[in-house]
């Protein structure tokens, strides 16, 4: 009896452990997920009781919509110009703190704090810092004798604005990650460096950067499929609202999930062309995901 | 580069981190017609407590506040636990299909979950949740980041011969767990609930989908409607802001050390 006991335990529990993770996951995590396919191949919206399939129908809808062209550049763009600085930003911090210093909780901790504070949060924030008349970045502008930007108003100098709350939030973060992997690099390398006279530059690029190549490309990725997903930032930089929903009056900041959230739930519940649309943007996050692996796979390794 | 323009780089870093954060107490200590003054106020007022009061008038915010608290709550306690009983079977017990189960797990984790939230939206609408606190608690139960974090964890940590001395006690797995391997993980725990609670207290996209009424919402979806409206009032949305906050910079200051090391560990574990 006893051993039956112990073997229906040993054989038994692991599956009852993991069992609460893989139930709860694939229903309210997998299942919608690929759900979506199936909604994106129909006629489907909330209030209709008939979901007619219409095969690929939603998809080349999407494909001719000019407003889903200008949301995919605008996505783009934003990705650009928030995760290039942000990675080249957060490479050189890391560098800078991994050293012995004074302090050394301190810096750390004023890496992470952005990331602790909300998007919402950052976004009222930086809208005020970037408001057209009373704004703090514009009345230094003027000061330095330079002219008012209308920040919201324009398509790249919004793209900018809305880059600077993302690479403000996620900069030190990053930074913390690469200091990690950094930290595991033999101190030795660094030290006949030193000696055979190279500089800080070209040690974070001769030494750092291809001895933690596999954390560069896990990080590029990560903010890569964070980037391609951006809503908060423009949704409320447009003051939430009608036109938070389009990303701005003239469409100038709408990016794919606020283009989906758009259709989803605001313009009579289209499930079937917002799901499409989710689809497209799984693809191209996959895509984006093998792009940046075969990029960064390029950086030479130092062995 | 010498070590005083490392120091004095680091302290100009640390200011542009902390200065935004710092600005928004200003706003929101001032009258709102105080912002329109060239120059800006760079000093805290004396108007913070009149805002926290027109906050608290214009949105449900103690309800917000109290959503929150109780869906992050729930939700830091439900991912510490399934996490810890999934990475404990997947680290230290032995059973069929363990590694494809256990790669399923790696793989779903940089899946963009966001991207499922149409058919996720039409399975909340079924089920009646619509509208309610479960809507936004029960999908964010598990995740697969949190297994995969307390698997690495436990597998190092853990000592194998520990559970052995167990088992030849007499304690069954469950006996185990309980008084073994949750010790054991508590730091991890720890790392994992504030990770957790964070992502969970500043979600928004999910909430404002599917959370209507004022009285349901959380403090993120609260906090956005402080800042729509046609006059921006900025000395209201920041105070909101500040509010919303407060609780999460107490527990970073409390618990910030803790929490980078953590970050560090997964990272290079991952």
């Amino acid at each position: 009896m006893r051993t039956w006991l112990y073997k229906a335990d040993t054989s038994l529990s692991p599956y009852v452990y993991i069992s609460p993770f893989f139930i709860l996951f694939a229903v309210f995590g997998l299942f919608p997920l690929g759900y979506t396919a199936w909604v994106s191949l129909h006629d489907w919206s909330l209030l209709a009781d008939e979901h007619s399939f219409v095969g690929l129908g939603n998809y080349s809808a999407l494909l001719a919509d000019p407003y889903f062209w200008n949301a995919l550049r605008n996505t783009l763009s934003i990705l650009a110009l928030s995760t290039i600085p942000q990675l080249i930003l957060a490479l050189i911090l890391a560098h800078l703190v991994n050293r012995p210093l004074r302090a050394k909780t301190l810096w750390r901790l004023g890496l992470l704090l952005p990331n602790v504070t909300s998007v919402v949060a950052v976004v009222v924030i930086f809208s005020q810092l970037f408001g057209r008349d009373f704004g703090l970045i514009n009345w230094l502008l003027e000061s330095f004798g330079l002219g008012r930007i209308d920040w919201q108003a324009g398509v790249a100098s919004s793209h900018v604005a809305i880059a600077a709350m993302i690479t403000w939030r996620w900069t030190g973060y990053n930074a913390l990650i690469f200091l990690a992997a950094m930290q595991a690099v033999p101190k030795e390398l660094y030290e006949s460096a030193t000696l055979d006279g190279a500089t800080a530059g070209q040690q974070l690029r001769k030494i750092t950067i291809p001895s933690i190549r596999p954390t560069v490309i896990f990080v590029v990725i990560v903010s890569t499929i964070y980037g391609l997903q951006v809503f908060a930032e423009p949704q409320l930089f447009a003051g939430g609202g009608p036109n938070g929903i389009i990303g701005g009056p003239d469409r100038q900041f709408q990016t794919l999930t606020l283009y989906m959230y758009e259709h989803g739930f605001n313009r009579g519940f289209e499930f079937g062309y917002a799901s499409a649309t989710a689809w497209v943007m799984f693809g191209l996050i996959v895509l984006a995901a093998a792009v940046n692996y075969l990029i960064t796979r390029r950086i030479r390794s130092s062995r | 580069m010498t070590r005083r323009l490392v120091y004095l780089t680091l302290t100009g870093v640390l200011m542009l981190t902390a200065f935004p954060l710092y600005f928004s107490v200003v706003v929101a200590s001032q009258d709102n017609s105080a912002l329109s003054h060239v120059p800006p106020p760079v000093l805290p007022g004396a108007n913070l407590i009149e805002n926290i009061k027109r906050v608290f008038d214009t949105v449900p915010f103690d309800q917000a506040l109290l959503n929150s608290l109780i869906v992050s709550g729930i939700n830091t306690a439900s991912v510490v636990l399934f996490s810890t009983l999934a990475g404990f079977a997947f680290a230290k017990l032995r059973f069929k299909g363990r590694t494809a189960l256990l790669l399923a797990v790696v793989g779903t984790m940089m899946v963009p979950m966001q991207l499922g939230i149409i058919p996720l939206f039409m399975l909340i609408t079924k089920l009646e949740w619509h509208d309610t606190l479960l809507a936004v608690t029960v999908p964010a139960l598990v995740n697969a980041f949190g297994v995969f974090f307390m698997t690495q964890y436990l597998s190092e940590a853990l000592p194998t011969e520990l559970l052995e001395a167990g088992r030849i006690d007499g304690a069954g797995t469950h006996r185990l767990f309980w008084h073994v391997v949750l010790p054991v993980a508590r730091p991890a725990a720890a790392v994992l609930g504030m990770l957790t609670f964070l992502n969970v207290w500043n979600d928004y996209l999910w909430p404002l989908v599917v959370l209507a009424s004022p009285e349901n919402q959380t403090v993120q979806v609260a906090l956005s409607q402080l800042r729509a409206g046609y006059v921006q009032d900025y000395s209201l949305a920041l105070t909101g802001t500040m509010l919303a906050t407060l609780p999460l910079l107490i527990v970073f200051g409390l618990l910030g050390k803790q929490l980078i090391g953590g970050i560090m560990q997964g990272a290079v574990k991952g």
